[in-house]
């Protein structure tokens, strides 16, 4: 590459190749941080839950009648549900499903010690006790959710108390690590601040009704106890393409055993409905980041075209020269796309700083993660390839000025 | 002589279509990025009760033990308990006051053709519809005598009354809410306070109740709580908290007409903390805060931090756009150097060159406003068609309109100061020899 022409002539164009060089540092500082977002953003909506999501489908149902007695109803609903064709399984929880919003947590402690450490230091932190979210279920939940029983045993029948609050859980592996560093949790008795309750298995994994940090996303607990009051929530599991026409003649089948509930038709779901619209937002801002990403990089490019093909037009008469002085077509292309190189790498130097600058800028804002660094040498790639691309058409152009237009006037 | 540089401009900028073309694009993209964001910001923080806000209070006091209290730096609680909530009301010490707090009420209509649904409703004492200056279609609020009394009676809302009674007076219309039966005695008119600022424990958008019942009846009839609740110490849990229990889950607001109202109802709150600590029921020193509407919203951050993202994200975007136009517009009036000079030669000043150019500049931000604004709109129309609560709120009003014209033209004008101010410095004799 031939530096020393480019810059002197560049040395008379200061100001636009500075406002060039300022556009690619800008651009590449927001694509920079746009990707590090999008990345984010998808990592986040493929969390997995746990369950086997493309084989469930829930029904809400509440009893209008409040004096009815809602544990025969569940009990016959439930038997309706299990002979509609296609369903594989069945099983009631109160309200809580994995990315349903509708959370229930409670603080709960390795030991009555853990606990009174907590009390003391005012804080649940540092105290070994955990906040996990609590999910419930008839019997039957574990096997109709699709979870992994990586140890010890499903409820049984007898776990299931008739008064009072359940004496045994399932908690998820991380639950378990995170009370249990380092011992086997299985058989442990935990605290929740009035009684104990034994650890009787483990899933793999069950993710929270709502996503807190990355680390906590798994702590969940699941107690033997069926929905007690007006309203439960069925869980039907079914093949995957089933699953709308089940919903149908389970919700048919429902109003058939007894007319007297409200079941709000916008709450009868697929598992990947639930899903989707719990990651709604996060998925429109993907579609968002992506456009104004593309956005920002067509802009830079027309930018770039534009001020080429006036170079080239304003150059006209010294390119003839060249030409009629022993330049191929080839030196004329290369010098111009040497001259987008250097414009380019002068631009992505502050760039580098800028995106830097600007993740720190969100961090503390938005509570977005660090920009890994690699980001950055992929960005001023980017760049490099748009200046190439974009200078092409006006450096072609200048390439094919003929060395006679040296011997005219103007 | 503006007639004159309009003229010049306009031949100028047909001179090199692409550019101006580039230009022009430029503008409109970043100006239509920046405005559909900026519409939505403006509506989502805008004021739900223009004119009211201003007199209308939030009362947060701290009924809790003085675990984990921190002087000066510990919020009260957003809510109040049952307790606190009615000693507050009865006390009776604001121009207005309104107890409150969300459910669900299942509506069971006389008519077979519709299946029984769910309805959100509000239960608050009288207050509520004068205070917020609700708008009636047909008939009235209940009266105090109502609160008092327990009364079965309800306020419903236009599309409720829509669904239900054909949209007709269904004043005085009976009305089977959760099992029991109800009297309709108003139907609410046009009224859709944005942000839902007097309860932002549901939706914080878009969320008008169907249903407006006296608290004191719906706890009568022990009807679903829907909405936040914040319980400490030996708290029970549950949605539907006792009376008695350390829980808080009720709103309160106040009308204060005027600042000395206002410093008096911080000292009653203070007295009243002080008097709950000695009878033994609080165990923190008074903590209270007395929030206006806005402040309140501030407080809750009811905007969410994706609009706020993506307006940052518009803006850095508008930012790209103009860099690139100062470049564009630079190339674009060197290349009149001769012309410029010749002008220059023949006796224009510099200021009336630099009128010019910024007058050309100016052409290029209208035209550019106007494809910005054709872009915010549908953007905005794509808004609307997302499922997030507040979208179908997004629609450009007339100060935003003005916004668009303006930001398009001072950023323009911005973009042209730097190009017209180098074009202005050629010096006219060498223009005219190289020519």
């Amino acid at each position: 590459m031939q530096t020393r022409p480019i810059l002197s002539t560049l040395r008379h164009h200061k100001l636009t190749a500075g406002l060039l060089m300022l556009q690619v540092a800008f651009t590449l500082a927001i694509v920079c941080n746009v990707m590090h977002m999008i990345v984010g953003r998808i990592e986040r909506i493929g969390v997995p839950t746990g369950i086997a999501e493309n084989e469930l489908a829930t029904i809400p149902s509440t009893a209008i009648d409040k004096a009815a007695n809602h544990r025969a109803q569940l009990a016959a609903d439930l038997a309706t549900l299990r002979a509609v064709p296609g369903v594989r399984a069945a099983a009631a929880v109160s309200y809580s499903l994995p990315l349903n919003r509708n959370e229930d947590t409670q603080g709960i402690c390795p030991s009555k010690e853990a606990l009174d450490r907590a009390i003391q230091r005012n804080s649940i932190d540092g105290s070994g006790c955990m906040e996990p979210s609590i999910y419930d279920g008839t019997l039957g939940l574990v096997d109709t959710l699709g979870l992994h029983l990586v140890e010890g045993r499903d409820f049984q029948q007898g776990d299931y108390v008739a008064d009072g609050k359940p004496v045994v859980a399932i908690v998820t592996r991380a639950l378990a690590q995170h009370l249990y560093p380092g011992k086997p949790a299985l058989g442990q008795s935990m605290y929740d601040g009035d009684r104990f309750i034994r650890v009787v298995g483990i899933v793999d994994s069950l993710l929270r009704p709502e996503l807190r940090t990355p680390g906590v996303d798994n702590d969940s607990m699941i107690l033997p106890q069926a929905p007690d009051g007006a309203s439960a929530r069925y869980v039907l599991r079914s093949a995957p393409q089933d699953r709308q026409r089940v919903l149908a003649a389970a919700t048919a089948a429902l109003w058939k055993v007894n007319p007297n509930r409200i079941i709000n038709p916008a709450r009868v779901q697929t598992y990947s409905q639930i899903r989707a619209a719990y990651f709604q937002r996060d998925t429109t801002m993907i579609g968002l980041l992506i456009a104004s990403a593309l956005g920002l990089l067509f802009v830079t490019a027309l930018g770039i075209a534009g001020l080429a093909n006036f170079w080239v037009q304003q150059r006209t008469r010294s390119i003839g020269i060249r030409r009629a002085i022993g330049a191929t077509h080839h030196d004329i292309l290369r010098y111009f796309q040497d001259e987008n190189f250097l414009i380019v790498t002068a631009g992505v130097v502050p760039g580098v700083l800028l995106a830097i600058g600007l993740n720190l800028l969100l961090m503390t804002r938005y509570e977005l993660p660090r920009l890994p660094l690699w980001y950055l040498p992929i960005g001023a790639l980017v760049l490099w390839v748009l200046g190439q691309l974009s200078v092409l058409s006006p450096a072609l152009r200048a390439a094919a000025v003929p060395p006679v237009v040296a011997t005219r006037s103007v | 002589m503006f007639g004159y540089y309009l003229d010049l401009a306009l031949h100028g900028l047909k001179r090199n279509r692409a550019l101006t073309a580039l230009m022009v694009l430029a503008i409109a993209l970043g100006i239509g990025a920046s405005m559909t964001t900026l519409t939505v910001l403006h509506v989502l923080a805008g004021d739900p009760l223009p004119g009211r806000s201003g007199s209308l209070y939030y009362p947060q006091i701290d009924p809790r033990d003085s675990l984990g209290y921190v002087p000066g730096k510990t919020e009260p609680l957003d809510q109040l308990s049952w307790i606190d909530g009615m000693n507050l009301l009865q006390a009776r010490r604001a121009d207005r006051q309104a107890l409150m707090t969300g459910g669900n009420v299942a509506i069971q209509p006389d008519h077979s053709t519709l299946d029984p649904f769910y309805e959100s409703a509000r239960y608050t004492t009288v207050d509520f519809f004068a205070m917020f200056g609700v708008p009636f279609k047909y008939g009235h609020a209940w009266g105090e005598a109502d609160d008092a009394a327990h009364a079965r009676v309800a306020v419903i809302s236009s599309q409720l009354n829509d669904k239900l009674f054909g949209g007709g007076d269904s004043t005085g219309k009976p009305l089977r809410l959760s099992g029991a039966m109800f009297r309709v005695v108003g139907v609410i008119g046009d009224w859709n306070p944005n942000p839902h600022f007097y309860d932002l424990n549901r939706k914080s958008y878009n969320e008008n109740e169907g249903v407006y019942l006296p608290l004191s009846t719906s706890q009568d009839l022990g009807m679903t709580h829907d909405g936040g609740v914040d319980c400490w110490g030996n708290g029970g849990g549950g949605n539907t908290p006792d009376h008695n229990s350390p829980c808080v889950w009720l709103q309160f607001w106040v009308q204060l007409d005027s600042p000395a109202k206002v410093a008096a109802y911080e000292a009653f709150l203070v007295g009243y903390s002080r008097q709950q600590k000695e009878l033994g029921r609080f165990g923190r020193p008074p903590n209270i805060k007395l929030r206006d509407v806005m402040q309140w919203l501030d407080y809750n951050q009811v905007v969410p931090d994706d609009v706020r993202l993506q307006n940052g994200l518009a803006f850095g975007f508008l930012l790209v756009c103009l860099v690139n136009t100062v470049g564009l517009m630079l190339a674009k009036f060197l290349r009149r150097s001769g012309e410029l000079g010749v002008r220059r030669a023949l006796g224009a000043s510099k200021r009336s060159l630099f009128a010019q150019l910024l007058i050309e500049a100016g052409v290029v931000g209208l035209v550019g406003g106007i494809g910005g604004l054709l872009l915010a709109l549908v953007g905005l129309w794509l808004v609307r068609r997302q499922p997030a609560s507040y979208a179908a709120l997004a629609h450009l009003d007339p100060t935003m309109l003005l916004a668009t014209f303006l930001l398009a033209l001072g950023a323009s004008l911005l973009a042209g100061l730097l190009p017209a101010w180098r074009a202005c410095q050629i010096a006219p004799a060498l223009q005219l020899k190289s020519n």
